[in-house]
């Protein structure tokens, strides 16, 4: 009797379950199309109020932001900062992530530990002191603050993503190479920069993305003349008001642009857990 | 023993400290430099005050009621958001983990994380305004007489960080969740336990420590939110944070001092809350969570 009603109940509860978890998914997803699809009509419209759409269409807000917020400028320091941070944070990580997983040493796990750290401590309360020690030694408010900021997430990151790869790169190859007669710098160049290339090429692209989205360190050791394009759309949007709100929104538009390009890209190469869990992926 | 004719290289080498090891140097020194080191600094300088004794910022901070209750305040908006994102995101998580092509709803997942805080604000500011399609909407079908007020108060702050937050934890969340062995349940399955009873008995268990860790991350992150408490909240009022009080502080004030003694009593209270939290997860079972699979 039971069993009988509990199979007619179970997959009806079951099934109402489930619908219920794809409405919310389906919900959430809908509102954050709607979100960006917003600034994007937004910013190709000429008169929009009161109606579900704008009067017509042009593209002169991306004329007037590009003058506006200067972004020739801008987008030149932002190049400028995510080449230098994506290639120190690769000449400083992938190295010490190779010792990190070849070698067993006293105080590994602190030093783990410490790599660890400036991943969990969220930026904007390690960014105040840090910006205050930045201004202090005069490298805040130019381009290298802004660099050297950025890379203290980084390297770290680059680390623990790199970490598991090497683990999971049959030691032997090396020691075949050592064996004939390779020496540690061409043992480097011609077989373990092949083998650790997806890899390094994943990490960096991570890298990227991370920094050109990374608002709180840049914003917080910036000067006038070293703003990366998300922290001058911030500054645009506080100052919201002063102009036409269309072209905040142009500018966002090629904020968001600039930032989806480089996140398929990247997406082409790495699962996209993996922005968020730090490799641990890559080690199961 | 035989340490005397062993030279120090090779002592130094078979304790695992040779030419490779040393390649992690410069990423530790750099750590030290720019993160370990900033935040000592920060500390000690917290205690010279511009003015007073050593503990002066200190007892300022904790005697201005519009200074601690910031503290107030972030918990306020960081708890119900982490909380509601947390218990969000395991229904998700265990329907999407049977999916075949997860990869899509991940990938529009990833967007609002990528994009950051600033770009959902101003989006946000857009769609959620009183001219906004969703107030357009509620007001089209006679769901509301009034456009609804989201921005620039505590419900624009929250429903940012559950735009930017829930797909982070979701993502941490599936990742734990798609660690359990589906064989586990599937035995469940077969000694006759339901759903309901599978995920009591079975998986809640499995997870907990993974979901302790996933609140954590995303507590921290809820509770230095800055950038959408000054864009979409009311930053005198409702939504002001403490990020907002050490960044005042430090760049409208230019009291560092007073700014790095804020960003140690945020420091501080978030790590209370995520030791308390560990702590939590001793309690709980800690074993492996498939056969064999790590």
């Amino acid at each position: 009797m039971r069993a009988g009603k509990s199979a007619i109940t179970r997959p009806l509860g079951e099934r109402l379950w489930a619908t219920a978890v794809w409405a919310i998914v389906g919900f959430f997803v809908l509102n954050l199309l709607a979100l960006i699809a917003t600034v994007v009509v937004s910013s190709f419209g000429t008169r929009w109020l009161g109606t579900w759409l704008p009067a017509g269409y042009t593209t002169r807000w991306y004329a007037s932001a590009w003058e506006e917020f200067q972004l020739p400028d801008v987008l030149l320091t932002t190049l400028e900062v995510v080449g230098a941070v994506v290639a120190l944070s690769g000449l400083l990580g992938v190295p010490a992530a190779y010792a990190m997983a070849r070698r067993e040493f006293p105080g590994k796990s602190a030093v783990m530990l410490l790599f660890l750290l400036p991943l969990l401590v969220p930026p904007i309360t390690f960014g105040i002191p840090l910006a205050t020690v930045l201004y202090r030694v005069g490298a805040a408010g130019d381009i290298t603050g802004v660099i050297l900021a950025n890379l203290v997430p980084t390297v770290p990151f680059v680390i623990l993503i790199m970490v598991p790869f090497i683990q999971q790169i049959d030691p032997r190859v090396e020691a075949a190479a050592r064996v004939f007669g390779a020496g540690t710098f061409r043992m480097f160049v011609h077989v373990l920069l092949p083998l650790l290339a997806p890899g390094i090429l994943a990490a960096l692209l991570l890298v990227l993305v991370r920094t050109i989205a990374m608002f709180e360190l840049t914003f917080l050791t910036s000067g006038p003349t070293s703003q990366t394009l998300v922290v001058a759309l911030y500054y645009a949007v506080f100052a919201a008001g002063v102009r036409a709100g269309q072209s905040i929104d142009a500018m966002a538009v090629i904020y968001m642009v600039t930032t989806l390009i480089w996140l398929l890209i990247a997406l082409r190469f790495v699962n996209p857990t993996q922005i968020v869990t730090r490799g641990k992926r890559a080690a199961g | 023993m035989t340490r005397d004719g062993v030279p120090l290289s090779v002592r130094l080498s078979q304790r695992g400290l040779d030419g490779v090891t040393l390649l992690a140097l410069p990423a530790v020194l750099f750590v030290l430099a720019l993160f370990v080191y900033p935040f000592l600094y920060g500390l000690v300088v917290s205690f010279q005050p511009k003015a007073g004794d050593v503990f002066a910022n200190y007892a300022t901070f904790f005697g201005d009621p519009f200074l601690y209750s910031t503290i107030g305040k972030t918990l306020w908006l960081a708890i119900p958001v982490t909380l509601l994102n947390v218990a969000l995101s395991v229904p998700v998580a265990l329907r999407v983990r049977l999916m075949r092509r997860q990869r899509l709803l991940t990938t529009i997942l990833v967007i609002p994380i990528t994009l950051g805080t600033v770009l959902v604000a101003q989006g946000m500011l857009n769609y959620l305004g009183p001219r906004g399609w969703l107030n357009r909407f509620l007001l089209e079908f006679g769901l509301s007489s009034n456009p609804v007020r989201l921005i620039h108060n505590y419900w624009g702050v929250f429903l940012s960080l559950v735009v930017t937050g829930f797909p982070f934890t979701f993502l941490l969340t599936l990742s734990y969740v798609t660690g359990i062995d589906p064989s586990l349940e599937q035995a469940g399955a077969m000694l006759g336990a339901r759903a309901r009873q599978r995920f009591n008995e079975i998986l809640l268990p499995l997870l907990v420590p993974g979901l302790i860790i996933t609140f954590c991350l995303s507590f921290v992150q809820a509770f230095s939110v800055f950038p959408s408490a000054v864009l979409l909240g009311a930053p005198a009022g409702d939504t002001r944070v403490i990020s907002i009080a050490a960044y005042t502080a430090a760049f409208e004030d230019y009291d560092y001092s007073m700014a790095s003694a804020i960003a140690m009593i945020m420091a501080f209270t978030q790590v209370v809350i995520v030791a308390a939290l560990l702590g939590l997860q001793s309690l709980v079972y800690r074993g492996p969570a498939g056969g064999g699979k790590g």
